[in-house]
């Protein structure tokens, strides 16, 4: 059901941990749905972001999708990580199961979440980030069978 | 190890060699039509009528009052569905448990849309439904009780006997779902008052796509399906001949070797459950420990997911099932977990095991040793457990 890159981020997720006094963290989903993802960002006086580390909560494609964000918004300027989205994401991970798409949002919204917190704690403005929605869960809709 | 081990098997069994070889020659040799006049035909009805005789009474039943279906499900619908159009007059209202397969719950939810009501009696923290609240629940107009004999997930055991009693103190039919429980463990459908009771014959070792439905006599049941007079005129269709001779083979070997069979899963079972207990910790057994079925192993694991679980548990060659949101294709967790009282996110961290006696004692050992790993492995990478440990320093 999941791609090989799915599979490889799964089995040998890249950035698995905690960053001490980190620039921003975000904490997104909840056990409820059983999905929670947190980003931790080091980000340096150019606003380029050093490190990224995250920890998961949920299935193999929550994983492959933490594991793939962070690796896409490293390096990049807070700016530039405003481009990964979850459809960056997905792409990156050579797809998802349609079932499974909500765990890119969650990753897209982790990211989002750790960038406000940096923004807020610094007191600067990130071109096109919201204040990010915590809980996805009002997003879902039942399927009716 | 690089060996599969199969630890699924409340989802399904591996057919008996000895089962497929008594089904070959209903394929090729004896293949007539079991309702034909015709001598040729007579070894296919002959095989049918034993394979009824022996699977009625191994639950002491008679021939007569049982009937083969295509599985657990239709058994299911069937029982509830002719249950209902032909009570109605009586009344509307039907019990049942909150923990019953989807093939009775949903079957309840149909009935609901056509104006029956239905009552989903609770269970208590191991999965036992609460008599007292079943016996509150019946009401003049109730026309059926239906209450599974054994837990597929977590695989506590009803109190089947009781609840038959108080049934026919009351006068009200009561059907059981036995998917799990038959020719696993002793049944016995006069001693239980049991008066319809589903079975399916991929649950011990025998071919997919067979079951029947008992249904004691005098019951108005009408057909579930139209066409000719096989089932005595109540279930249409020609007989799945092959599969039924597989079942009653399947039945056989099981009951022959009953008391084993139930020795060896059992000595199986506790072993991973006294491992696990042991040396896993924040852990749940989930299910009762006295009243369960001897394949069952089902826990839930604190701080992580069970989807995961699964597909490390899956790199190693270990085939097992979880009750978490991502593995039944919605949000929510199992229905089961949650009516035994778990939080959401202990419910998405449940992991089942279900043994056969295929299974070694080396292989138990092998899957606890890497379930330590793959939970630990888990457990770092997830921030309700780094919260967790962080709120206790």
């Amino acid at each position: 059901m999941y791609s090989e890159k799915v599979m490889d981020h799964f089995q040998n997720p890249r950035n698995v941990g905690e960053i001490e006094n980190a620039s921003g963290t975000g904490t997104v989903g909840n056990a409820k749905c059983g999905d929670i993802m947190r980003i931790y960002l080091d980000i340096d006086e150019n606003q380029v972001i050093r490190d990224c580390k995250f920890k998961t909560f949920g299935c193999g494609a929550a994983v492959a999708t933490s594991s793939m964000a962070t690796e896409l918004v490293k390096g990049k300027t807070v700016q530039e990580a405003m481009a990964v989205t979850n459809k960056a994401v997905m792409e990156a991970l050579d797809g998802l199961p349609p079932v499974k798409v909500h765990c890119s949002l969650l990753a897209e919204e982790a990211i989002h979440a750790a960038l406000w917190d940096y923004a807020e704690k610094n007191g600067i403005v990130i071109e096109g980030l919201e204040k990010p929605v915590t809980d996805i869960s009002e997003h879902e809709e039942e399927e009716e069978y | 190890m690089g060996e599969l081990i199969y630890l699924d098997n409340a989802a399904t069994t591996k057919m008996s060699k000895e089962v497929v070889d008594a089904m070959l020659p209903y394929f090729t040799e004896q293949y007539g039509n079991a309702s034909a006049i015709y001598s040729f035909a007579g070894k296919a009805k002959e095989a049918l009528t034993d394979a009824r005789e022996y699977i009625a009474q191994s639950i002491g039943a008679e021939a007569k009052d049982l009937y083969f279906t295509s599985g657990g499900t239709e058994a299911d619908n069937w029982a509830l569905k002719a249950a209902a159009e032909a009570y109605e007059s009586k009344g509307k209202h039907i019990i049942t448990s909150k923990i019953e397969h989807h093939a009775i719950l949903h079957t309840c939810e149909y009935l609901e849309k056509r104006g029956f009501e239905i009552t989903y009696i609770d269970v208590d923290e191991n999965g036992i439904v609460k008599l007292d609240e079943l016996e509150k629940a019946i009401r003049s107009d109730t026309i059926l009780i239906s209450v599974m004999f054994a837990n597929n997930e977590i695989g506590t055991i009803e109190p089947i006997a009781e609840i038959g009693k108080i049934a026919k103190a009351h006068g009200v039919l009561f059907h059981t779902d036995a998917v799990q429980a038959y020719a696993q463990i002793p049944i016995n459908v006069d001693e239980m008052n049991i008066d319809m009771m589903s079975a399916s014959a991929h649950k011990l070792n025998g071919p997919k796509g067979v079951g029947f439905l008992y249904i004691r006599k005098g019951l108005k049941l009408r057909s579930f399906m139209h066409g000719g007079a096989q089932e005595r005129g109540r279930r249409a269709t020609t007989e799945n001949v092959p599969g039924i001779v597989g079942f009653a083979k399947a039945a056989r070997l099981s009951f022959d070797t009953l008391s084993d069979k139930i020795a060896k899963e059992t000595a199986l079972r506790d072993h991973l459950i006294e491992r696990i207990s042991d040396e896993i910790p924040y852990c749940r057994l989930n299910g009762d420990r006295q009243n369960r079925l001897p394949n069952n192993v089902n826990f839930s694991f604190r701080f992580i997911e069970g989807e995961s679980m699964l597909i490390m548990l899956d790199m190693q060659g270990i085939c097992a099932s979880s009750g978490s949101a991502c593995t039944s294709g919605s949000l929510d967790p199992s229905h089961v977990l949650l009516a035994i009282g778990l939080p959401h996110e202990i419910a998405h961290g449940s992991l089942r095991l279900t043994v056969s006696t295929e299974n070694t004692m080396e292989q138990m050992d092998f899957v606890v040793d890497e379930l330590k790993k793959i939970i630990d492995r888990l457990r770092r990478m997830s921030p309700l457990y780094e919260d967790f440990l962080k709120s206790n320093q």
